[in-house]
């Protein structure tokens, strides 16, 4: 990181998306966008754990909650970019349509795939999270003072 | 001495398809699916994901179908999976202070910034059976209402400002694995977190409960209690950068607990801190009731003589997969420790008899 600038940045971001998208989103609007690529698989799909770690206190020492499910993969498309995916639970599908949507984002693929499947996932993930939100907003509670007498 | 005994397979076999025939039950009422098991029954799901100590909701579901709603056989059921997957790292600490929180209450301050979210809760409910859940019928849409989506502060943050409560500094020490070594005494308290958060809700409620009764009573004010997801972000080595691989629930507790302070230090609230997977609130509460209680020696309390305040009784005690596999164990065949144990009670009562017989001729 350079002057406060992550050149990963954009990356990180797709790839968080991909990863958060519910299962069979992101190899819809795959398919709907184009017809996929060939590949080599670099890695094939293979599941395993992470181990999630969180901080005493939420800010202190760290320490090993417990694991999480996580699925796997690498490819690379003709002529060289390599896709990566690292996705909470066993979804092997998922895994293979983010990977691939990874590496075509380093290709002249990428404006479509923007349009196509980042934002579009974007959108919907804000839609969700704004939704559950609102229904905790709704159960938000608000103080009102009784006036107690003094007579 | 163990001395391996051949037989009963056909009925092994037999029980296990009579098993099987049980969990089904009558056919004529329809089969759940795992599915339906994880939308609808999402606190014990939640429940075997913790004690399981692995976040798959789907898998927990499965397990739960398999073990015929027996959490701990569930739980067991995990566990055991867990061990056949590779471990592809571990993430960076998630940031419980970034939560989407849909559930947030403080017991300590009415007016707080983010205010009292109440969220999908029992509290409140009356407690009375509900027949129309018998029936089948349409649940009216939750009420919305427009929301800031701004983090929402710890409350722990607040009093930290003013000095009124112990610092939680950030400490990057790799932590302790109990999954990968095994649980030595002294535990330090990342060690004795990990164990907690996945022991069993029963029995870290109970020792909780001890607490609050009077053994080694530490006063705990839930500071604050909230539930709701936070991304989980892992470095990738083929990468070199970290990134989120998805989003999991947790619940979360911080309680404000008192102290009188010392010669060299003024008196301040001390904190005990509980974090669970999913939604579990009445374990994220034990826990951090008996976390509390575990630090009686680092903040110069007296040792009272508590359980809960006996590090290697609680954490020894805490898992119910051990205890249940131990406990079990004892109704598995122990035809020949048990044949040596009669052949010296009997060899006893004969030696005592001849005595008797010896005596009375003296």
């Amino acid at each position: 990181m350079k002057d406060g600038f992550d050149q990963n940045a954009p990356r990180k971001s797709w790839m968080g998306l991909l990863a958060k998208a519910p299962e069979g989103r992101a190899a819809a609007l795959l398919d709907g966008a184009m017809a996929r690529p060939s590949f080599t698989w670099l890695r094939a799909p293979e599941i395993g754990t992470t181990m999630v770690r969180a901080r005493a206190g939420g800010t202190g020492t760290s320490f090993n909650l417990g694991e999480v499910t996580v699925t796997r993969c690498a490819l690379t498309l003709e002529g060289g970019p390599v896709g990566h995916a690292y996705i909470r639970g066993r979804r092997k599908a998922d895994a293979e349509a983010a990977a691939l949507i990874d590496a075509l984002m380093q290709t002249d693929r990428a404006g479509v795939l923007q349009a196509e499947v980042l934002d579009r996932l974007h959108a919907e993930a804000a839609a969700a999270k704004a939704d559950r939100a609102g229904k905790a907003a709704a159960t938000k509670v608000d103080f009102f003072t009784m006036v107690r007498g003094e007579d | 001495m163990y001395v391996a005994v051949k037989g009963g397979e056909r009925a092994i076999e037999n029980a296990h398809a009579w098993l099987a025939e049980e969990r089904r039950g009558d056919p004529g009422v329809a089969e759940l699916d795992v599915a339906q098991i994880r939308q609808q029954l999402g606190l014990a799901v939640n429940r075997v994901m913790a004690e399981g100590s692995l976040y798959d909701p789907d898998l927990a579901a499965l397990a739960i179908k398999q073990a015929r709603g027996d959490l701990i056989e569930a739980i067991f059921l995990i566990r055991a999976y867990r061990t056949t997957l590779p471990r592809f790292g571990a993430s960076t600490p998630v940031d419980t202070g970034a939560m989407a929180c849909d559930r947030r209450i403080s017991a300590t301050f009415k007016d707080l910034p983010g205010g009292q979210i109440l969220g999908p809760t029992f509290d409140y409910t009356h407690r009375l059976l509900d027949f129309k859940l018998a029936a089948e019928g349409e649940v009216p849409d939750a009420p919305k209402r427009d929301a800031d989506l701004a983090d929402v502060p710890h409350v722990t943050g607040f009093l930290n400002r003013e000095g009124l409560i112990e610092e939680a500094p950030q400490d990057d020490t790799p932590p302790p694995d109990l999954t990968r070594e095994p649980l030595e005494m002294p535990a330090d308290r990342a060690l004795r977190l990990q164990a907690l958060a996945r022991a069993d809700e029963g029995f870290t409620l109970g020792l909780a409960y001890s607490t609050q009764r009077g053994y080694a009573r530490n006063h705990a004010f839930v500071g604050e209690l909230r539930i709701g997801s936070v991304p989980v972000e892992m470095e990738i080595p083929e990468l070199g950068f970290a990134v989120e691989i998805g989003e999991i629930t947790l619940t979360e507790c911080e309680t404000v607990n008192q102290f009188k302070g010392s010669k060299t230090e003024p008196p301040q609230f001390t904190r005990g801190y509980g974090l669970v997977f999913g939604q579990t609130e009445r374990k994220a509460i034990s826990m951090a009731l008996v976390d509390r209680a575990l630090r009686w020696e680092e903040l110069g309390e007296d040792d009272q003589g508590a359980p809960a305040q006996d590090a290697e009784f609680v954490l020894y005690h805490a898992d119910n997969i051990q205890a249940t596999g131990f406990l079990e164990h004892i109704k598995l065949p122990h035809y020949v420790d048990f044949q040596s144990e009669l052949e010296l009670v009997r060899k006893l009562r004969r030696e005592a008899g001849a005595h008797q017989v010896q005596e009375a001729a003296e």
